[in-house]
């Protein structure tokens, strides 16, 4: 799922000024926190109020949509609505935003929120916490599970480095655990620190770069698709 | 690594069996470094060489390949250029070590650098398009196959370098920093310098540890200038802790003793008392190839601290 952090409303109602007629999309997708219907009503009651303040009418229209990341299921939503408004307001990811803008060429549609980073859901602890940073190349077959990528504040590939200091990281205040402590311990419960010892040559970081290459995957579910048709 | 001639005055000491001492100087927002020069003319005839430092504490400072190259040129003091891996991807640190090279820079230290968070630019993109490992690992490429990660060769002249490595004693498991140090030195490192150590048992351990790998240690020490200086060693330094008695005589100076003059000869006096048996110790019982001083500020101390050393 993507962690998600509304933007602060001041922020919302600048980029919604110079319009009278908004449409406010949630998303039920995978956003964290949920950001549906009622949190598109609440936030057009905000924004109303804010209009208001300034001496403006504002109209606006909340709805939600599955998955805003999914061009069929966001453009068969959205579209019966984009007539009657003159923009549209999101409250998905930033994958949700710029699907809306990429697939509605003649609306803007703009971020209620800031996107944080793609997370699994730890109930333990009671937390989110970004185990992957998709940097195309895994290592967790090397580190015992724990991506040194994502959750090494410096994403080295041969740590730790000098800043932890009893398994906890330089970076936050000593507050959150060194990733490669916790990978050294893993790989010795394990007996594998053969794996810890191991030079990590320089990453090839064409494969981490934006955009990534979605045309692939595209083609898996075409193909996966097409099969199940001929079935 | 082993095999790679010594190209540095360090180096060659060092392979010659001397107890080495090495110094250090931190450029910061500086524009006129003349108190660098100063203050490596004032270590000059005590160290074999001065470490320049790279932005430590995650600070935007001036780069230190201009003041080591002045450092060298106008006080003919080598240096050792610390670079970390914090600000630059591997083509810079490619193009920073051939500026290096050009200006007759013999030694680099590699260091992964305190996170740019930490520093007074915390909104900066940290880098670490490598890690310090791999920036070695760059490092041996250029120096002994002649060419850039990729086996571009490098076209005219030679990169005579000998490579230092940062080793933690303070770092708890230590099993795993002692791991590290390892595949660093595989990878081609030339010495190890560690951080500073204030606990002798604990160094020499350390030192015992890093034995196995055959590769030269420079154990890190830090005079303590005034008691500001080690209470807040003592508890903004992570990981690192002054012992209790050296923080007290500290602290009994900066009370009761109002003469400037004064002031200064109790508190050499209370580092000699620390440091003279500390060196002795290590020198007498450990493998050590020497001490990096990281006295900053403190350069009157390398006279009678290290005399009976040279
Ligand atoms: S190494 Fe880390 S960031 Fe890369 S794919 Fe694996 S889990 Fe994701
Ligand atoms: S302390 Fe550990 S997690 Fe933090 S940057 Fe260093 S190696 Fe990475």
């Amino acid at each position: 799922m993507i962690i998600t952090k509304l933007k602060d409303i001041d922020e919302i109602y600048e980029m919604i000024k110079p319009y009278s007629k908004i449409l406010i999309a949630g998303c039920d997708g995978c956003c964290q926190p949920p950001r549906s219907i009622n949190e598109a009503k609440v936030l057009g009651q905000m924004l109303e109020l804010k209009s208001k303040m300034n001496g403006k009418k504002l109209t606006w229209k909340a709805m939600t949509v599955l998955r805003q990341c999914d061009d069929r299921i966001a453009g068969s939503t959205v579209r019966p609505y984009l007539d009657e408004y003159e923009a549209i307001v999101s409250l998905a990811c930033g994958l949700g935003v710029s699907m809306l803008n990429r697939i509605f060429e003649d609306t803007l549609t703009f971020p209620a929120q800031d996107s944080m980073f793609g997370a699994s859901e730890n109930h333990g602890d009671n937390r989110y916490e970004q185990y992957c940073d998709t940097c195309g190349e895994c290592l967790l077959g090397e580190t015992a599970g724990i991506c040194p990528v994502a959750s090494c504040a410096k994403g080295l590939h041969n740590g730790p480095c000098g800043g932890q200091v009893d398994g906890f990281c330089e970076v936050g205040g000593y507050k959150y655990p060194c990733a490669w402590i916790q990978i050294y311990e893993r790989l010795k419960k394990f007996n594998r620190l053969d794996l810890f010892n191991k030079f990590r040559p320089p990453k090839d970081y064409r494969l981490m770069t934006s955009p990534g290459h979605l045309e692939l995957i595209q083609e898996y579910t075409n193909a996966i698709e097409e099969e199940e048709v001929e079935k | 690594m082993g095999d790679r001639p010594a190209f540095s005055n360090l180096m060659k000491e060092i392979k010659t069996g001397k107890f080495v001492f090495t110094g250090e100087l931190e450029p910061t927002k500086m524009v006129d470094i003349s108190e660098i020069i100063h203050s490596a003319e004032a270590m000059k005839e005590y160290v074999v060489a001065a470490n320049v430092t790279d932005g430590p504490q995650g600070m935007a400072y001036i780069n230190s390949l201009i003041p080591s190259y002045l450092v060298q040129e106008k006080v003919g003091l080598e240096t050792v250029y610390q670079m970390t891996v914090r600000d630059r991807n591997r083509i810079a640190l490619f193009g920073d070590i051939l500026a290096a090279a050009c200006v007759g820079i013999k030694n680099v230290l590699a260091l992964t650098g305190d996170h740019s968070a930490l520093g007074d630019n915390p909104g900066a993109k940290s880098v670490y398009d490598l890690d310090s490992t791999q920036f070695v690992y760059l490092l041996g490429k250029m120096i002994d196959e002649n060419t850039d990660i990729y086996g571009n060769e490098i076209e005219t002249g030679k990169v005579e370098m000998n490579v230092g490595i940062a080793a933690n004693p303070n770092a708890s498991p230590r099993e795993a920093e002692i791991l590290k140090v390892g595949r660093k030195v595989a990878v081609g490192a030339d010495y190890i310098q560690t951080q500073t150590a204030f606990d002798i048992d604990d160094a020499k351990d350390f030192i015992k540890e890093l034995s196995r790998y055959n590769c030269p240690i420079l154990l890190g020490l830090f005079p303590l200038k005034n008691y500001g200086i080690a209470s807040y060693f003592d508890k903004f330094i992570p990981g690192v802790s002054v012992p209790e008695d050296l923080l007290k005589n500290l602290k009994h100076v900066k009370k009761n003793i109002k003469d400037k003059k004064e002031r200064k000869v109790k508190i050499d006096e209370i580092n000699l008392e620390f440091f003279v048996p500390f060196i002795r110790e290590i020198k007498k019982s450990t493998a050590a190839a020497g001490i990096h001083c990281m006295a900053v500020h403190y350069e009157r101390l390398f006279e009678p601290l290290l005399k009976e050393f040279r």
